[in-house]
């Protein structure tokens, strides 16, 4: 089920995107989510959908496949939208039995799940074009600043660098756990849901003790590496903008006062 | 100049109970002497349970010794200011491949060590480059560490060790967890950076084909040193080893056990299957 999910991975192919700095991409991520909830108004949404569209083909990364990480939250988005639509009060369209859709029900469900949607897309194009790695070094540098109110920026980055390398090896662990089980004759495969997610219960006992214990020899063989923290540590890969970060900064206010601009301007 | 000494070096597991009390006290190692010189290979052995490992973690500075003292390079491993001097110094390769890689990419995880020290980017580089030349690895540079074999994940894990630049790099059974051919790669790996690049090896394992190809052999049990010899030497004496539930190589065994059904002439301590044929042979043909 874990490998099927496309949200939150990388996708492999060269594009202009892909080789834009770790730090602008999760900018330009913050600047479109802040974009979205910006827009009270059909031109904006416009505006933001011509700008997905171009990231989307700039990226090279199938829609198709794009789309296919969005089926994990198919249902959040039918909640959200139907709550939207029916209790949202002001100027009745349709009445039937005790439900009446109201005008701006309407708009709203529309609005909440375009909105809902391209936050999902916008933020899966980041994670789909920059690697963990990459990621996290983007992270570390671009909140710096956070040092200066004493969050330990540098810590959070190896967590999260280290957490995302082993992964797949606790994948691989937990199945090898579930065979060596199902040889002695547990049972994953039948019975209802709850029947199954109890039977996953001792699964979890050997993969915590197992975790932990990766996790005591990797913290000793970092130590035995000369490992102390983020002060006094160089990088092997540095980052620098380049002159197409910049132009991508450039682009992306472009687009954020645009938006603001419609919303301010446009009538509808 | 030795650049790896232990002087009556004693250490305890102290166990506590929840109030803090000391519930049991596990000495596992008690007055351990023991030196080793620059460029040497050095090899120890030991059951389970022999306080080789501990040892090992103590010439790394990851556990201090509760009486005696470890000196790295001249360096006393219980002061606070040579420990990251000391680290780099003295190098360690674990025995779990998977749980010592630390970058999701070969070269990463390779430049974890220099990157630590604070090395600038471009020399990080170059040291990778060597590290992994050194170690046969150059072309899987971009690889992911899960794909590879467990004889490659240990190379890697060597190579970053090599791109700190040790005088010395101890190896806590680096083959416990390999298939055989990955053994080989390990161990030949250890004795070209012993050969060429004049590393102190200290290889701690139970295989005693590793073992073969040490200057000097420190054989552990129960937390004391109990021989020390040239391979040959320790090889010759099979009973006290068997005694210690130790294992000779294979070539070592048949030469003892021919002795023992008559065949006194042939020499104490043979250790590879070559010696033994050839001694046979010479052994054949006076007859």
């Amino acid at each position: 089920m874990l490998r099927e999910m496309t949200l939150g991975q990388y996708y492999q192919v060269e594009s202009r995107l892909h080789r834009l700095d770790p730090r602008v991409k999760l900018m330009g991520t913050l600047v479109f989510i802040i974009s979205l909830f910006v827009s009270q108004k059909a031109v904006c949404y416009a505006v933001a959908t011509v700008f997905l569209i171009c990231m989307i083909k700039l990226s090279k990364v199938p829609f198709g496949y794009m789309v296919r990480g969005m089926r994990a939250i198919v249902m959040i988005m039918m909640i959200t939208v139907v709550f939207n639509l029916f209790l949202s009060p002001g100027e009745a369209l349709v009445t039937f039995w005790a439900f009446t859709i109201t005008k701006e029900g309407l708009r709203n469900a529309v609005f909440t799940a375009i909105r809902l949607t391209y936050l999902i897309l916008g933020s899966s194009l980041m994670t789909l074009t920059t690697t963990p790695n990459d990621l996290t070094d983007g992270m570390e540098k671009g909140l710096g600043f956070l040092k200066i109110f004493k969050l330990p920026v540098h810590e959070i980055a190896m967590m999260m660098s280290i957490a995302l390398r082993f992964i797949p090896i606790l994948l691989e662990e937990t199945d090898k756990i579930m065979k060596a089980q199902q040889a002695r004759g547990a049972d994953f495969e039948s019975g209802g849901l709850i029947r199954r997610a109890r039977a996953m219960v001792p699964l979890l006992v050997p993969l915590f003790v197992s975790a932990f214990r990766r996790a005591n020899d990797l913290a000793l063989a970092m130590e035995a590496r000369c490992y102390h923290g983020g002060e006094g540590r160089t990088k092997m890969k540095p980052l620098k903008y380049k002159a197409w970060d910049v132009r991508a900064y450039v682009i992306l206010f472009c687009y954020l006062a645009l938006v603001v601009l419609t919303a301010i301007v446009s009538p509808v | 100049m030795a650049i790896v000494e232990t002087c009556k070096l004693s250490f305890d597991y102290i166990r506590r109970d929840e109030e803090g009390n000391v519930s049991s006290i596990n000495r596992a190692l008690n007055r351990v002497d023991l030196s080793v010189e620059k460029g040497e290979f050095i090899a120890i052995l030991g059951g389970n349970g022999s306080g080789k490992s501990t040892l090992a973690k103590h010439i790394n500075a990851i556990l201090y010794p509760t009486e005696g003292y470890v000196l790295v390079d001249g360096k006393k491993t219980s002061e606070e200011i040579n420990i990251l001097d000391i680290r780099q110094k003295a190098g360690m390769v674990f025995q779990n491949p998977d749980n010592q890689i630390i970058g999701s990419v070969v070269e990463e995880d390779v430049g974890f060590g220099p990157e630590n020290m604070g090395i600038p980017s471009e020399n990080i580089w170059e040291r990778v480059e060597e590290a992994l030349k050194i170690l046969g690895m150059w072309e899987y540079r971009k690889h992911s560490p899960m794909r590879l074999s467990g004889g490659q994940k240990q190379r890697v894990a060597i190579a970053g060790v090599v791109a700190m630049h040790p005088e010395c790099i101890i190896m806590d059974e680096p083959t416990a967890m390999l298939d055989p051919a990955g053994r080989k790669d390990v161990i030949r790996a250890a004795r070209a950076l012993n050969d060429v690049e004049r590393i102190t090896i200290i290889l701690i394992t139970h295989y005693m084909e590793e073992v073969v190809y040490a200057n000097k052999v420190f054989v552990m049990e129960g937390g004391e040193i109990k021989m020390f010899g040239t391979p040959r030497e320790i090889f010759s004496r099979v009973e006290e080893l068997e005694k210690m539930r130790l294992d000779v190589p294979q070539a070592t065994r048949l030469a003892y056990e021919l002795k023992r059904r008559g065949l006194s002439q042939l020499p104490d301590g043979i250790l590879t299957e070559k010696e033994l044929v050839t001694e046979l042979c010479r052994l054949y043909s006076i007859i």
